[in-house]
């Protein structure tokens, strides 16, 4: 498609299409409707083998949420943690069946997830396979994606709530999972089809067909990150990562000590305890610049204090903005920083978050 | 886009054109393709001391921040105020309304190790061919 690749973890990935650019992607994808190729993602399956209640066991014991709270067809954002608290990666885990479990996980961090959890369900009475190479995942999100995706699917969209799923034919093929998940603070879809590359190619452009009239365009990495940063999503190695804890990315609510023993359910009781060194803020420039990634964060008497995770500017909000790790003393809204930007030390704000928030319908 | 004639290139995809002593420095079509959307310029004062071969500003795109070099040595005599509200204008027309700045050279001889419109074009088609290997 002319594409303009980088190279993502290992994989080719398009930064943005011709046909758009980062900004009018991001802006369709807000607007309209936008589609992504997030076949890098990987996925783990966990089924019960053996004792009932194996797969659910083996879950509970790697994910940091409590998935004895999902239903069959619900899915939620969790986190497979070390044991010192701190994030081997963020995921979504479905519920397939009674004692079926679908984790969806980054692309980057595949194989290094697939080998920790295999290592760590070992004990419990299920069956782990790496499930990766089965599907081809894409994304269909915006205001639009639904009137979208209704034209090339059979299933019902309109019971499926934020974060469920369903299984239809799409675009002719059988069982295919479309969840109402997404990386980008508006409504979508993603659809998990056949992995051949006949088959992905097929849905890639009759999705584009289908989303012709609302005006859908491809979009690459470069407005997902722009989407997610808006958003306030975390992105693995940047906001979370194998240095920082739970409370310190702000994921409390998707953490639930009291279910029972996790891996880092300890370490976590202890940090809680211990009170927090730093904390997750959203940060928006006063003065004319833009705060890129690892930049550094002064307070107003000159004192470094902290790092940028992430900076860009953000297509629909139209202004600078970014995260950041602060002090907790210096996390209220409105408080005044420094950050560091090519030898200029520049004026930003602590603002709510996410920067933005899709309107209600 | 055809690469103007009276303009001389630099192997950082800057052009300028000169007209008398004083020339006019942009961004090539090429370059501003290469950043994507460009959402920010930052640029020297008027009375700005420019170097032949030194970085004088950088133009950010979303995602990536690209520092500009001075094709001349000079005096900065205008910058172009527009593409502070308006940087996209680098995007739209690189080689026109999206000039840079306008120098006045101290050195005409910094013009000889340019690069003239067929060359550049050679160039731009090999570095092409490089990123789609």
């Amino acid at each position: 498609m002319g594409a303009r690749m980088v190279n993502f973890g290992g994989w080719d990935m398009p930064v943005e299409y011709p046909s758009g650019g980062i900004i009018a992607e991001h802006l369709a994808v807000r607007t309209r409707v936008g589609l992504f190729d997030v076949s890098h993602m990987g996925d783990i399956r966990i089924e019960r083998s053996g004792t009932p209640g194996g797969a659910l066991a083996a879950v509970q014991h790697i994910s940091m949420n409590d998935a004895a709270k999902l239903s069959i067809g619900q899915a939620h954002y969790s986190a497979l943690l070390y044991p010192q608290g701190t994030f081997v990666d963020d995921l979504i885990i479905h519920r397939l069946a009674e004692e079926s479990y679908l984790l969806v996980i980054n692309a980057g961090t595949r194989e290094k997830d697939w080998n920790w959890v295999r290592d760590n369900v070992h004990g419990f009475a299920c069956a782990a396979r790496d499930a990766s190479n089965d599907y081809t995942q894409l994304a269909i999100q915006g205001p639009r994606a639904a009137e979208t995706l209704r034209k090339l699917t059979d299933a019902d969209l309109t019971p499926i709530r934020n974060y469920w799923f369903t299984t239809g034919t799409v675009c002719g093929l059988r069982d295919v999972l479309i969840a109402r998940t997404g990386y980008t603070g508006e409504d979508g879809f993603e659809i998990y089809v056949p992995s051949d590359a006949a088959t992905s190619e097929m849905v890639w452009n009759r999705v584009l067909e289908a989303g012709k009239e609302c005006g859908i365009l491809p979009c690459g990495l470069g407005a997902r990150n722009t989407l997610r940063l808006e958003s306030k999503m975390a992105l693995y190695g940047h906001e979370i990562s194998d240095t920082i804890n739970v409370w310190e990315a702000g994921l409390d609510r998707f953490c639930k000590l009291e279910k029972g023993d996790f891996i880092g359910s300890a370490a976590l009781a202890a940090a809680k305890a211990a009170g927090l060194r730093r904390t997750l803020v959203g940060l928006e420039m006063i003065d004319r610049g833009i705060a890129r990634d690892d930049y550094k964060v002064f307070d107003e008497t000159g004192t470094e204090v902290g790092y940028v995770t992430s900076g860009s500017a953000a297509p629909f909000l139209k202004k600078n903005i970014a995260l950041a790790y602060v002090p907790p003393s210096l996390s209220t809204v409105s408080t005044n920083l420094l950050i560091e930007i090519r030898g200029q030390r520049l004026r930003a704000q602590v603002v709510p978050t996410p920067f933005y928030k899709r309107p209600k319908k | 886009m055809a690469y103007p004639t009276t303009f001389r290139y630099t192997k950082e995809h800057e052009w300028i054109e000169v007209k008398g002593d004083t020339g006019t420095v942009g961004i090539t079509d090429y370059a501003q393709h290469e950043l994507g959307d460009v959402v920010f310029v930052e640029l020297p004062k008027a009375g700005a001391k420019l170097k032949a071969g030194q970085s004088f500003g950088t133009v950010e795109s979303v995602k990536a921040v690209s520092e500009i070099y001075s094709p001349v040595s000079g005096d900065i005599v205008e910058t172009n105020g527009a593409l502070a509200n308006e940087p996209e204008k680098i995007n739209q027309d690189p080689h026109g309304a999206a000039w840079l700045v306008k120098v006045k050279l101290s050195n005409p001889g910094d013009l000889a190790s340019l690069m003239d419109a067929a060359s550049y074009e050679a160039y731009v088609a090999e570095k092409q061919k490089e990123t789609s290997a």
